[in-house]
């Protein structure tokens, strides 16, 4: 893929916390990536590796310390930074894209319908004669018409994700932003969902970004792969160069960061991201506080 | 016994003028954080409080911003329509104890039929709009703090700013303006019912004349009695909505972060409400009002 094809390019992206006694933590250290335009780009790692927070940095959501993060969208003619945005520049951006929360994020006041319709009441000129066309097809597409006046409460993990999901989309955006989509849920309604991802960014030419550490969704639904580590990026890769760490004998990888990478690929308990008792350094750190 | 089974001398206690300034800098200390806490607290109410008037004289003037009037009516409705019988059934109390109060010194006076002045100043001016902001902090304060709370909990704030629509302006100016409006509404509603409590006890347990009663109640009271009464609800239902939409925007660590929202906005709300009525009675006397 050339520089034409770049949707999003992340640069030097550091990030940093303050903890409960006041010291500097840092979650993201100079990480440099793009995603390509129409791609599904999966981004994983082990707990407290920064994943989330790169989404949230992704999205707007966080300011970073350093770095950019270039939005090449289709209605600008030159790439925007995101972290040098005020609010209203943001909020353009933002329009651009949809995000999908790990509990769906639903407003519980409003029914399936109004939540899907408050971004195009919102943000568009439209009559509630063409809101209503447009959730109908929308709720068609996540196959959730026949719950369409439902309130969130009423609806299943999988159906609240369906719903958020017509949400995210209701404004055609660029970008789909998924965070952990599979969590919570049991693998067939997991795997429906992972179809219903390859489904609409084929249908809808949708550039997705997935955070996830499911291993069997993320190597469903991905086109290239990030592996993120304290905060760094070990490895950015197509789905087969992963595959092919996966299904490597880990007696015969040569250095720390595949036999990393390939721990965490298949799930081992030993290996580099464990210590000898099979405690992973994010259950340390909070053990030691 | 040998001198080695001799249990060690314990280290020697600091002598008493330094435990004494050991102990009183740790409660100084304490008291600095207390102090900090609430001055940052303060702070941001301040700032959510400005924030909140920038966006709603925005939403009256911008036609290009969308503000969602449903949302401002339901909100009326919630905590307006919904608290008036409480309210009355309160004030209508407070007029009768108020009565049978003062009913035996006033009687000691000959002076019984003066009931009707103090009951019509004592309500209209004070106990009012008082007892229906304190009723409204534990009725709509509450409730408003639990649902921002639990918004916060379950990322829909987040999804309100990824959506790009402004949390203030959805969440916060409705609940504002339906908090402002419907307090002086009440305090009118609880101006008469407090008055007829008054007469209805002075009339059948006392036996005032209701002419009397009525005729002396028309005397006393003069329009900026009613005036103070109203701009003090408008305030304290100020202090109320942004007491409770901050402190359930401040919500973390769950469904225990939304209990001690909940209980916090009702004490801060009743502490500001008589605080600031105390400040309003204050300034009242000194310019004669």
């Amino acid at each position: 893929m050339n520089q034409q094809d770049v949707i999003i390019a992340v640069r030097n992206l550091r990030k940093t916390f303050t903890n409960a006694t006041g010291e500097q933590v840092p979650i993201l250290q100079s990480v440099t990536f793009d995603i390509y335009r129409g791609e599904t780009l999966v981004i994983m790692g082990g707990s407290g590796c920064g994943k989330s927070t790169l989404l949230n940095c992704l999205i707007g959501e966080y300011p970073v310390d350093d770095g950019e993060i270039l939005y090449h969208t289709q209605d600008m003619s030159s790439p925007a930074d995101m972290t040098r945005m005020n609010e209203t520049n943001l909020n353009r951006v933002r329009k651009r894209l949809g995000i999908l929360f790990q509990s769906g994020a639903l407003f519980n006041s409003l029914t399936v319908a109004e939540n899907v319709a408050l971004p195009l009441r919102q943000h568009s000129d439209a009559t509630e004669e063409i809101i209503n066309i447009v959730v109908t097809l929308k709720l068609e597409q996540v196959k959730m018409l026949s719950h369409r006046d439902k309130l969130p409460a009423q609806l299943s993990g999988g159906q609240k994700k369906r719903a958020g999901l017509a949400r995210a989309t209701a404004l055609d955006p660029e970008v789909l932003f998924y965070d952990e989509p599979s969590a919570g849920l049991d693998p067939v309604t997991s795997t429906a969902i992972d179809e219903l991802m390859k489904f609409l960014s084929k249908k809808l030419l949708v550039t997705s970004v997935v955070v996830t550490h499911e291993m069997d969704s993320a190597f469903r639904i991905a086109d290239r792969m990030v592996m993120l580590d304290k905060g760094r990026v070990l490895k950015i890769g197509t789905r087969e160069d992963f595959e092919l760490l996966r299904q490597a004998d880990p007696a015969k990888l040569t250095t720390r960061e595949d036999r990393l990478m390939n721990q965490f690929l298949n799930g081992f308990a030993g290996g580099p991201l464990t210590d000898a008792e099979g405690i992973s350094q994010f259950e340390q750190l909070l053990i030691e506080g | 016994m040998s001198d080695t089974s001799l249990p060690s001398n314990p280290p020697p206690r600091p002598a008493l003028p330094e435990r004494t300034i050991s102990v009183l800098g740790e409660v100084a200390d304490q008291q600095l954080n207390r102090a900090k806490d609430w001055v940052s607290e303060v702070g941001g109410m301040a700032a959510l409080l400005g924030q909140t008037l920038l966006w709603t004289l925005r939403a009256v003037w911008s036609r290009q911003l969308k503000f969602d009037r449903a949302l401002l009516y339901d909100q009326m409705v919630r905590v307006g329509v919904d608290s008036i019988g409480i309210v009355v059934l309160v004030q209508v109390f407070i007029g009768v104890i108020l009565a049978l109060q003062l009913a035996p010194t006033l009687e000691s006076y000959g002076q019984l039929e003066q009931i009707a002045v103090v009951v019509a100043i004592a309500v209209v001016r004070e106990l009012g709009p008082l007892i229906t902001a304190i009723v409204l902090s534990g009725f709509a304060g509450a409730s408003i703090a639990a649902e921002v709370g639990a918004m916060v909990e379950s990322e829909e704030i987040k999804a309100l700013r990824a959506h790009a629509i402004n949390p203030i302006l959805y969440l916060i100016v409705p609940r504002f303006l339906a908090n402002v409006a419907m307090i002086v509404g009440l305090a009118v509603i609880a101006d008469v019912v407090g008055v007829c409590g008054g007469f209805f006890t002075s009339w059948q347990v006392l036996g005032i004349s209701p002419e009397t009663y009525l005729e002396l109640t028309r005397n006393s009271l003069v329009i900026k009695d009613f005036i103070t009464g109203l701009v003090k609800a408008g305030v304290f239902g100020m202090l109320i909505s942004m007491i409770a939409c901050y402190q359930g925007l401040m919500v973390s660590g769950g469904a225990v972060g939304v209990g001690r929202a909940t209980t916090a906005t009702v004490v801060k709300s009743i502490v500001a409400i008589i605080g600031m009525d105390a400040v309003f009675t204050a300034i009242f006397y000194i310019f004669g009002i």
